[in-house]
Order: C-alpha cells, then sequence, then structure tokens
C-alpha cells in the first residue's frame, strides 16, 4: 500500500508531467534538428517563432471563443492551430526569402546564419510583443481534467490521488501523431527521402537532380508545423508568455545536442532526457521518500535537489556534459 | 575621402550628436549618454576582440557583464554586520566542499582505468558530495539571510576601493569564460553560441536567487562611489566658490561635475583598453588570431593550436566585458539583478560591433557611442511617431491606448532590423577593417 501510494505520487507529480514536458521539447528540438540537418545552422529564432506561431493561434481561440465555436470537451485552441501552423509557415518561408536565401546562395559560414537568425529572433520577439503584450494570457478551455484527483481516490480508495490534465493527455497524443506522421513522411515519401539524402551529402544529392530550393522550403513548412503545435501545446499546458517562449531556447537546444544535432530520433530522445532531468531534479521529494521509507529515517527537509528557479541550469549542464564527453550526441549526430 | 578624414568625421557627428543633446535637451542628458556611450564602446571592444579578431559568437555578453556588477558588490559593499560570524565560513566551507567534490571526481576520471568501475565512482563521489555540500551549505545560507533581511541578509563585500572591483570584474568574468571555453572551444562554432546563451542565463538566475551572496531580486543599494556625493559638494564652500564663478546654480553644479568625474575615469579605461586592443592587433598575435579567423585548416597547418588561442582571445574579450559591466554598476551606485536583460545587454553590444565594423577597433568605439546614442534618443521619437500615427482616433479607442502601450517594443523591432540591414547591405560596418 505504501509502495503504492508513493508511485501514485511519483507518477502524478513526475512522470505525467516530464512525459508531456518532454513531449514538448521532443516537437521543438525536432524542428532545430531538421533545420540544422538540412539548412547547416542553428537556428536562434526557433523560440520565438514557436512564440509567433502560438500567438496566431491564441488570437483565433480567442476570435471563436467570442462567436461561440468550440470543439466540446477538447480545448478550441485545436481548431485554431491550423490557422497557426499556416501563418507561421507564411512568416519562416517569408524570412527565408528575405534573409536566409541571400547567404544559402552566398555560401556563408554557418556562424553568419546563426547571427541572422538572432536578427530575425529580435524581430520576430518585437512583433509578437506588439501585437499580443509581453503578458501572460491563458486561453486554454474545454474539459479540465481526463481523471481528477478526486475521481481517482473515488476509484481507488488510496490516499493519494493522480490527476492527468486533458492538455497532458493531447499533448502526448499528439506528439505521438506528429512524430510517426514525420518519420513515415521522411522515410517513405520521395520528398522525404530526397531531403535525407540532402541532409546527408549536399553535393551528391544536388547531381542526382534533388532541387534544394524545394528542400529547403519542404524543411522549413515542417519546421513551422512541428514548432506551432509545441508551442501550442505548451501554451496550453502551462500559459502563453513570449519571454517565456524566447528561454525554453536553451531546454530545447540541449535536447537537440543531447540526442545529436541533425538525427531525428535523437531529437526525441534528447527531449525526454532533459525533460526528465529537469523535473526530478527540481521536485521535492519528500512525499514519495516518505512512504518509502520507514517511519524513522523518513526526512525533515524537502529532499529536492535543486530550486525551480534553477531549471535552465539542469539542461545548460546536461549539455555541458555531453559536450565534454560525446560532441555528437546520445545518438551519432552530424559532424562535430 | 582619405579614411582618417572619414573617421574623424563620424566621430564629429557623434560629438555633435551629444553636443546638440545638451544644447537642446539637458547638458545632465547629455553626459549620461556620454558616460553609457563610454562604458557600451568598451564592451563592444571587448566583443569586438572575440568576433572581429577570432570569429568567435559570444552571446552571452549580459553575463559577463552582470558578473563585473557581482565583483563592484563583493568587492567595495562594506561587510554586513554578524553576517560573517553568523553563516559566512559555513557558507565558504560549503563553496570549497562542493569545488573539492568537483576536483575529486575529474581526479578519479584521470587517474581510473575507464570502464564501469571508473563511472560508478564518479557517479558515488558527485551524488554523496553533492549532498554533503548542501548539507554544509544550506544552514549556513539560512543563518545569514536572517540577519537583519530588511536591509542586509547577505554577506556583505570586502569594503575594498570600488576603482579595485574594476579589474576584478573582469577577473571574475575571466573565470566563467574559463569554463565555458574550455567546453564548447574546439567543437562546431554554434555550440559557443549555444553554450554562452545558457551561461548568461544561469548567471542572471544566480543573482536573482542567491539571497546571500547579492541580496537577489531585493537588489543591493548604495554601492561606494570612487567620487564625491552631490550633498557634500553642495556643501563644501570651496565648491560653491567655483560654481559662482561659472554663473551655475550649487544643484546643478555638483551633477555635472560628478558625471564629468565619471566620464574621465571612464575614457582613461577606454583609452587603455583601446590602446591595448590596437596594439594587440597590430602585433604578430593579433595577425596570427585574424589568420585562424579566415582559414583555420590553413593556420592548424602552420602549427597554430587554434583551440588554445580561441579560448585566450575568448577569456579576454569576457574580461573586457565584466570590466566594462563592473563600472556601470559603480555608475549606477546599484545591483539590480532584474534589469539585465539579454536584449540590452547582449544584443544591443553586438549591433554595436556590426554597425561599426567588426574587426576595427575604432568601429567598435564608434558603433558604442552612435548605437546608444540611438537607443536612449530612439523612445521618444517612436512615442511620437505613434502619436502621429494614432492622432485621427478618439483618445480612448482601445487601439491607440494598445499602439502606444506597444511603442517600447518597437525597440526590438528596430535593433534586429538595423542588425539584419547592416549584414547584409554592408558587412563591413561603418569603419571597416583594413
Amino acid at each position: 500500500m505504501e509502495l503504492l501510494n508513493a508511485i501514485v505520487v511519483l507518477a502524478n507529480y513526475v512522470i505525467i508531467p516530464a512525459v508531456s514536458y518532454g513531449s514538448q521539447l521532443a516537437l521543438g528540438a525536432l524542428g532545430v534538428t531538421l533545420i540544422y540537418g538540412i539548412l547547416r545552422f542553428s537556428n536562434f529564432a526557433h523560440g520565438d517563432t514557436m512564440a509567433f506561431g502560438t500567438m496566431v493561434t491564441v488570437l483565433f481561440t480567442w476570435w471563436f471563443q467570442s462567436m461561440g465555436i468550440s470543439a466540446g470537451p477538447l480545448p478550441t485552441a485545436l481548431l485554431a492551430l491550423p490557422l497557426g501552423i499556416l501563418a507561421t509557415m507564411g512568416m519562416v518561408l517569408g524570412t527565408d526569402r528575405l534573409v536566409y536565401r541571400f547567404y544559402r546562395r552566398q555560401k556563408a559560414k554557418p556562424i553568419i546564419l546563426v547571427m541572422a537568425s538572432l536578427g530575425v529572433m529580435f524581430i520576430t520577439n518585437g512583433i509578437v510583443r506588439f501585437i499580443i503584450g509581453p503578458g501572460d494570457q491563458r486561453f486554454a478551455d474545454g474539459e479540465r481534467f481526463i481523471i481528477s484527483v478526486r475521481d481517482f481516490k473515488a476509484m481507488t480508495g488510496l490516499p493519494e490521488g493522480l490527476k492527468i490534465r486533458t492538455t497532458e493527455g493531447l499533448t502526448v497524443i499528439t506528439a505521438v501523431i506528429v512524430v510517426a506522421l514525420l518519420f513515415w513522411f521522411l522515410n517513405r515519401t520521395r520528398t522525404g527521402k530526397s531531403m535525407r539524402a540532402y541532409s546527408d551529402n549536399e553535393d551528391l544529392a544536388l547531381l542526382s537532380g534533388i532541387n534544394p530550393e524545394r528542400v529547403v522550403m519542404v524543411t522549413w513548412l515542417i519546421v513551422a508545423t512541428l514548432i506551432t503545435i509545441a508551442g501550442t501545446l505548451y501554451g496550453l499546458d502551462k500559459s502563453f508568455k513570449p519571454f517565456v517562449y524566447f528561454q525554453l531556447l536553451l531546454p530545447i537546444f540541449a535536447s537537440a545536442i543531447v540526442g545529436g544535432l541533425g538525427n531525428p530520433l535523437g531529437a526525441i530522445a534528447g527531449g525526454f532526457v532533459i525533460a526528465f532531468s529537469e523535473v526530478t531534479i527540481t521536485y521535492a521529494w519528500k512525499k514519495v521518500l516518505g512512504y518509502l521509507m520507514p517511519e524513522s529515517l523518513a526526512p525533515d527537509g524537502l529532499v529536492q535537489l535543486l530550486s525551480t528557479d534553477y531549471k535552465f541550469a539542469v539542461s545548460f549542464v546536461i549539455l555541458l556534459i555531453v559536450l565534454l564527453f560525446k560532441p555528437t550526441g546520445l545518438f551519432q549526430g552530424k559532424s562535430v | 575621402m582619405s579614411d582618417t578624414l572619414k573617421n574623424t568625421l563620424l566621430f564629429a557627428v557623434i560629438g555633435v550628436l551629444i553636443l546638440l543633446t545638451g544644447f537642446l535637451q539637458s547638458w545632465n542628458t547629455a553626459l549620461v549618454i556620454l558616460n553609457m556611450g563610454l562604458i557600451s564602446a568598451i564592451c563592444a571592444l571587448g566583443v569586438n576582440l572575440q568576433w572581429g579578431f577570432a570569429g568567435l559568437f559570444n552571446v552571452g555578453v549580459m553575463g559577463f557583464i552582470a558578473l563585473g556588477g557581482l565583483a563592484t558588490v563583493l568587492v567595495s559593499m562594506p561587510p554586513v554586520e554578524g553576517a560573517w560570524g553568523a553563516g559566512g565560513f559555513q557558507v565558504l566551507s560549503g563553496l570549497v566542499s562542493g569545488a573539492l567534490v568537483i576536483a575529486a571526481a575529474i581526479f578519479a576520471y584521470n587517474k581510473m582505468p575507464g570502464g564501469k568501475a571508473r563511472t560508478a565512482v564518479i557517479l558515488i563521489i558527485l551524488v554523496g558530495g553533492f549532498f554533503i555540500y548542501r548539507a554544509v551549505f544550506d544552514p549556513g545560507v539560512e543563518a545569514i539571510e536572517a540577519v537583519n533581511p530588511a536591509l542586509e541578509g547577505y554577506l556583505g563585500g570586502l569594503g575594498l576601493p570600488v576603482l579595485l572591483a574594476w579589474p576584478v570584474g573582469g577577473l571574475l568574468a575571466a573565470g566563467a569564460a574559463w569554463i565555458i571555453g574550455k567546453t564548447a572551444l574546439g567543437l562546431r562554432s554554434d555550440y559557443l553560441a549555444i553554450a554562452t546563451l545558457g551561461i548568461a542565463e544561469i548567471i542572471i538566475a544566480v543573482l536573482k536567487n542567491e539571497d546571500w551572496l547579492s541580496r537577489g531580486v531585493k537588489n543591493v543599494i548604495g554601492v561606494p562611489r570612487p567620487l564625491p556625493y552631490e550633498v557634500d559638494l553642495q556643501e563644501s564652500a570651496e565648491f560653491l566658490g567655483w560654481a559662482e564663478w561659472l554663473g551655475l546654480d550649487p544643484v546643478t553644479a555638483s551633477t555635472l561635475f560628478v558625471k564629468l568625474g565619471y566620464a574621465v575615469l571612464f575614457a582613461i579605461v577606454l583609452g587603455i583598453i583601446f590602446w591595448m586592443a590596437q596594439k594587440a592587433l597590430h602585433s604578430p598575435w593579433g595577425r596570427m588570431m585574424r589568420a585562424i579567423r579566415d582559414n583555420e585548416v590553413a593556420a592548424e597547418a602552420m602549427g597554430k593550436d587554434v583551440t588554445r588561442r580561441h579560448l585566450q582571445i575568448f577569456i579576454l574579450g569576457s574580461a573586457v566585458c565584466g570590466i566594462a559591466g563592473a563600472m556601470m554598476t559603480t555608475l549606477d551606485g546599484q545591483l539590480t539583478p532584474s534589469s539585465y536583460q539579454p536584449l540590452r545587454f547582449t544584443f544591443l553590444i553586438w549591433v554595436m560591433v556590426i554597425v561599426g565594423g567588426s574587426g576595427s577597433n575604432l568601429g567598435a568605439v564608434l558603433g558604442g557611442f552612435l548605437i546608444w546614442f540611438l537607443w536612449v534618443q530612439v523612445e521618444p521619437l517612436g512615442l511620437m511617431l505613434m502619436d502621429m500615427v494614432t492622432y485621427g482616433m478618439a483618445a480612448d479607442s482601445p487601439l491607440r491606448q494598445h499602439l502606444l502601450d506597444a511603442a517600447p517594443h518597437m525597440r526590438l523591432f528596430t535593433m534586429g532590423l538595423v542588425l539584419l540591414l547592416v549584414l547584409r547591405f554592408s558587412p563591413r560596418g561603418l569603419i571597416p577593417e583594413k
């Protein structure tokens, strides 16, 4: 019984939040990794593009809500999501046309592209703050819980409750569908195969008649889809605040590098590694240990390894360790 | 037009802009712009060392500036009565034990043969060590933070002259740069960018949360000054005589005097650092750096240790940013960790370097002054513009309110645009590298 309680507490506060956060990071890191594989630079505008996509989704969600359109038990944001994706696609294609294409044609060093992406990041950030403001926005609606604490207690009779929020369930299901579609696309379709070929060996791909501009365009479209979904899910789960999305850049990069930059499978694994480390290290273990240990040994303090203010430090330290010992990441990524 | 003439003209434009501010707005504003311009120029020199000389992309300038600010507090604030006795030594021994644990882990890594046994030993050292560290460290922190929390609740500093904090700020920043450079240099060029982005966020998080060190978001105010206070000046008979002779009222005269004093101090530091940077640029060392930047493979083939040289210049550049950060906190007279924003402290410096001309020290200085001037003056202009745009709307129209509120965010947009435009159409900047 004690053990069961400990497992329930653990699931409630660590496993479920980490799985949903990990899925969001994985979607974000997939975008970073794809851009890195095809366009060969680290896109610093990623977090703010995510904020842009989410912002459009939020605005449409509010509009739908005001017209009384809803998706029943599911959040209205799901209906607005396609519109957000379309807007983000337009935006990334626009920035590619106006900014990145020039440097790509010049065959500029990757670091110049990184710098240009920093410029794009600030412009995007400015636009987002200009339109929706820097504050916190909530836009989740619909049914809040799949299982609430009270239902769970009534069902099992345990003193500890377990809750699964709709947004958490939704995040995981959406992430699985999106990732499955992405891998199907990369491995089975002609365009996907040409993308992988281009990423593996640019010159060889060009020789075999692959149109690089088309590959780049498809990459941006996929990336826009991925990050708008990731951003909207994150916003539903927590709340939407432009600065937080900028800060997400670090864990997202960490996930992509830990998994191996340029490797989609690695990005997913990296997302979960980062999410689980972040949550377990900043979680106060008192309750779990209290159930597991005999009463005399039960801890007095919170047994929290690091305060939540340092959650970015966790992804950073993991990043440093990976860079020190295995710079290509857990799964073989691109060359160092 | 010769280069010298062109450069002189460019600097003359800056001088005229600042003088115009003095005549049209007020001399106090003009001097504030000048002072921050001097500090910005130093920062830009530091970033130019990294980017212009060596092609290293540092996205964590903010973190190094903040470390400089922390140095000011640690060096110049008077030690807090009782805090050292309450927990100071315990905190220190906590930190020392933490360092020992890491040293032990590194020792084990180097001395033991690779394999599962080594991994296990290192894990045990790190995990066990972490709990020891927390057990020593936490009670000390609690004790310190309990000492007069409304006003103090931190260790305070060493009570040394504040000018000493400037080189110390450079040293602190250099230490952080060493850790980052050691891990991220020698790998892909974007890794350094990502790592510096991370360290900057973490340094700010530490400053905000470690109350025993920096009072966190409660801010440290009243940092000692290298110059006399205005109030004291206004009471000194000699100074009043001066002010009368100049025909100024004592209050204006004293504020101007203090600001001018800072300007002189900062100009001396800028002069020294500029001179050193110029010497470095034209020395064999500087030529080697640029050779490495332009073709790493060739330089390596010539027997240059690229990673070590990169580490060297990365540390130097970060140290310069740290010095500038310490000067900034001295000028403000307070450390406010929540005021460190990446836009203002990382990105703006980058715009200065790019606009001024990367690789050229004179360009970095020019960019520092010019962009800082624009940064300060664009805000009222932006508001005016928004006022004009929304002129026709009703005074209480929500759209008008929204646009007026959002006007400050246009700075982000403008600076991003400036960077992209310069990068694309004039990548060599106003004063190009020769």
